[in-house]
């Protein structure tokens, strides 16, 4: 059972640090990025080439891959997204429906139609035997770097200039602007950070997840799931809501198979009856 | 101005609303006249009449009650799946009773399901419709002994329509039933927009604030449109399972959702012919992307998503703006919007 | 001395903001009764616990001494009480002749009809006609309301909520933002409202509240202050104190 806890929490902070980047975005643009699948697949492609084709390390792969979308977040932010910020919510939902299905055909195009893996290097295989629970090394690592991610966003958020900024502009951008704050390159800056921590979630998940040319459709939901249930006005609550669903789907699967993957569907359903606006929002807020 | 020409006159531009356009009429001539006219195309014509259905399903809660769906899926292939298993357990043999059993059954979910869109932003709409979709899918695929899974329904066989017509290998007895089918519930649609409660839909839609203070029950209102969204919806599926003797997962797929979506903002949502007209230019474009790059077309409707977009949807259906001020134009009664506005300080 | 419109200990609080505070208004069958007080004072949020745009935190509301205070808006309308909002809420696409029609159809219980067209109702269309005319839109009546100039938008508004021929109608500052040469339509409408009609009216131009009132309320930070007739209160040093620093009217 506690493997299954285990398995769940990397699972979790695994979509987390994926799903993050989508909260924030939608917190504070206010912006349905439907797209935000996209990225994580760019960082996951991007790991396998570095890995499987060029040999780079694969510890060494994950940053890079952060970069990798961390750029394309940028650039694509500066040049298309900025003029659908102000549209409608279905306009957006089909804008980002278009890039998504562009960026599908793209990579099936370039690296093929079925899933690809990256090759784990020997020392990340297997399990250690802690207390007569098998933890595995890859998973753990998962934890460790998704935590550590975690409390760094924290931290950031918490403690520095530009977290503040952040937090202002998520509040009321307009006051924010007022106060003097560049709105403008805090978006930019907070797409792309979100886009290569995407990236880097789909890198380092790609083991787990499956990576193939529809990653984007396939986990859309997970991150609006995330995204809904946990709200989008702090860290805490996409965190949260990330550890429920991923624990609820890896125990769901494992005890209730014919019902498993109903389990995460049915909670997001239910909060989305109780409360519309996620399970963990601060009050007051918008 | 007495009270008795007020009172013609009130009357009069009421009534308008709902008059035919001779372009109206054109249109359907014209439709009626393809079964004659194009035989060697009626199967193509066939999916073009079933999406215009399913996207007409769309427009009812998109285009009039401002409802944003990104499942409308779920219902399409619920009646399709209806349809399909009616057929193959012998349930009911007549195509047409098994057509609006299956309707019935989508509007069931859609009644069950309508109370999800009725609370929150949009963005809650598109998620929970999003979620349902999902849902149907996994008990679709969960349950492949019912509904044979990821293989899809196989043995379904379509007995004749009202026993004489044989659904031919050419499409011909399917597509007139589509293009019927099609009519019948096209004509209720109109009735339906333009009566009193689809006037108080577009006043949900344009300030949900004033609607209630006026005295419209606006959940009840959503609520009513979006069953009957839903079983439009449904009996398009079951068109379609109906007409291919087969039914899939996917009918109930994001892409065709999506695709929808961009049917329907194609022609223009919230005059009922854009889910058509949508239709028409949707397949023939996809028809001919088709042929030129058969697995990467997605990539051309998302690029065209993209520019549809960013060059504004105004903009982009601004095609059809012609057709319809031409219309405006032929027939005198119907001047929308063109009332001159007397200088102020009578 | 019947009371057509009552509230009992009305409180609702947005967090630690106590917007209204324990009031407990009465509103007497036929008259013409003000509702005055600085801005800010809570009026406009009042207006909104009456019609059930949104949910007291505390008190009750009785209309004919039957309680309302748990049903929905829509419902308040069916009963007899509507208002107009302070700031235009109207349909931007449709015409005044629809926007009219949706009233009065959903008045007549015709509105959920989905067969037949309103215009197919000979007492509908008489009603509204009747309406568009004594309202003065009927010459714009075919123009999306989004083109109309305001001063027409602010009588559109007032004449959706009379279609509904309501019991009582709470009026939010009817004539606010109407250029000069339109107000007198407006303050016309206003006084030749019918008799049985109670009115509830909120205003800050002190002209239109001493000419139209029968009695006046005053509101501050969310309370009742005080109540009395037209005369009482102009006298009483207290509204004058409460309303230093406001731009005076005449």
């Amino acid at each position: 059972m506690l493997t299954i806890l285990f398995d769940g929490i990397a699972y979790g902070m695994l979509l987390f640090v994926l799903a993050c980047g989508l909260a924030v975005t939608l917190g504070l643009m206010n912006f349905v990025n439907l797209a935000h699948g996209a990225f994580a697949m760019a960082g996951g492609y991007c790991c396998v080439i570095l890995v499987n084709r060029w040999g780079v390390p694969f510890l060494a792969a994950l940053p890079l891959a952060f970069l990798f979308s961390a750029a394309l977040g940028l650039i694509l932010e500066r040049t298309l997204y900025v003029h659908v910020y102000r549209k409608s919510h279905l306009d957006q939902v089909l804008f980002t429906i278009g890039l998504v299905f562009m960026s599908v055909a793209a990579v099936d195009y370039t690296m093929g139609s079925s899933q690809t893996f990256v090759r784990l290097p020997p020392w990340l295989e297997g399990q250690f035997n802690v207390g007569g629970v098998g933890v595995g090394r890859y998973r753990l690592l998962i934890i460790v770097i998704c935590g550590l991610l975690t409390l760094a966003l924290q931290l950031t958020l918490a403690r520095t200039r530009f977290g503040s900024r952040l937090r202002a502009a998520v509040d009321d951008a307009r006051v924010a602007r007022g106060l003097g704050i560049n709105v403008g390159s805090v978006f930019a800056l907070t797409f792309a950070f979100g886009s290569g921590l995407a990236g880097l979630g789909g890198a380092l998940g790609a083991e787990i997840l499956g990576l193939d040319p529809i990653f984007p459709l396939k986990y859309m939901i997970y991150f609006l799931i995330v995204v809904t249930v946990g709200g989008t006005s702090s860290i805490t609550g996409p965190f949260l809501a990330s550890l429920l669903l991923g624990i609820g789907d890896v125990a769901g699967k494992y005890y209730v198979p014919s019902l498993g993957a109903f389990v995460i569907y049915t909670i997001m359903i239910a909060v989305l009856i109780l409360r519309p606006q996620g399970l963990f929002v601060r009050g007051g807020a918008r | 101005m007495s009270p008795r020409p007020l009172f013609a006159d009130v009357s009069s531009r009421l009534a308008a609303r709902s008059h035919w356009h001779p372009l109206e009429v054109a249109f359907w001539l014209a439709a009626i006249a393809t079964i004659y006219a194009l035989p060697s195309r009626h199967l193509i014509l066939t999916e073009i009449a079933i999406l215009g259905l399913f996207a007409l399903s769309l427009d009812l809660i998109l285009g009039y009650a401002g409802i944003v769906s990104l499942g409308h899926a779920a219902f399409f292939g619920f009646g399709a799946y209806a349809a399909g298993l009616l057929a193959k357990h012998g349930l009911v043999t007549e195509p047409l009773l098994a057509l609006i059993a299956s309707g019935l059954a989508a509007m069931v979910l859609g009644f069950a399901t309508s109370f999800l869109v009725l609370r929150g932003s949009d963005l809650t709409r598109i998620m929970v419709t999003l979620g349902v979709a999902v849902v149907l899918r996994e008990i679709a695929n969960r349950y492949a002994g019912l509904t044979g899974g990821a293989d899809g329904l196989q043995g379904v066989e379509i007995t004749p329509l009202f026993g004489l017509f044989r659904f031919d290998i050419f499409g011909h007895t399917a597509y007139c039933y589509a293009l019927g089918v099609l009519l019948v519930l096209f004509l209720v649609a109109r009735r339906i927009v333009h009566s009193s409660f689809g006037l108080s839909l577009l006043a949900i839609k344009g300030n949900p604030l004033r609607a209630a203070a006026v005295g419209i029950p606006v959940n009840a209102r959503l609520v009513a449109i979006y069953t009957i969204a839903a079983g439009y919806a449904g009996v398009a599926g079951a068109l379609l399972t109906q007409t291919t003797a087969f039914a899939s997962l996917s009918v109930f797929d994001f892409d065709r959702s999506a695709d929808l979506l961009l049917v329907l903002v194609i022609g223009g949502a919230g005059y009922l012919y854009g889910g058509l007209i949508g239709a028409i230019v949707f397949k023939l474009m996809q028809d001919y992307l088709s042929s030129l790059t058969p697995q990467y077309w997605p990539f051309w409707i998302g690029l065209l998503l993209v520019a549809l977009v960013l060059v504004g949807r105004e903009r982009m259906t601004s095609w059809t703006r012609p057709i319809r001020a031409l219309a405006a134009r032929l027939d005198w009664r119907d001047a929308r919007g063109r009332a001159a506005i007397p200088a102020e300080g009578r | 001395m019947a009371l057509v419109l009552e509230t009992v200990g009305l409180e609702k609080r947005f967090g630690g903001l106590v917007a209204t505070n324990d009031v407990s208004l009465k509103v007497e069958k036929g008259s013409r009764h003000a509702l005055i007080g600085p801005n800010g004072a809570g009026k406009t949020t009042l207006i909104n616990l009456l019609t059930g745009v949104l949910r007291p935190t505390a008190g009750r509301i009785l209309l004919d001494s039957r309680d309302i205070t748990a049903l929905k808006a829509n419902a308040r309308v069916k009963l007899g009480l509507t208002r107009t909002f302070q700031i235009n809420q109207l349909f931007a696409d449709l015409t005044p002749l629809e926007t009219v029609s949706l009233a009065v159809a959903e008045r007549l219980g015709a509105g959920a009809d989905w067969w037949r067209p309103p215009g197919r109702r000979p007492q509908l269309v008489e009603e509204v006609a009747e309406i568009l005319e004594s309202f003065r839109l009927a010459d714009v009546m075919n123009a999306r309301t989004s083109v109309l100039p305001y001063g027409k938008q602010r009588l559109l508004e007032i004449a959706v909520a009379v279609a509904s021929r309501p019991r009582v109608l709470l009026l939010d500052e009817p004539a606010a933002g109407v250029p000069e040469e339109e107000r007198h339509a407006i303050l016309d409408i206003v006084a030749a409202l019918p008799q049985d009609v109670t009115v509830l009216l909120i205003e800050h131009d002190m002209d239109l509240v001493f000419r139209f009132a029968q009695r006046i309320s005053v509101l501050v930070n969310g309370a009742l202050f005080v109540e009395g007739t037209p005369e009482a209160i102009a006298r009483d040093p207290r509204v004058k104190e409460v309303y230093l620093g406001e731009a005076a009217h005449a």
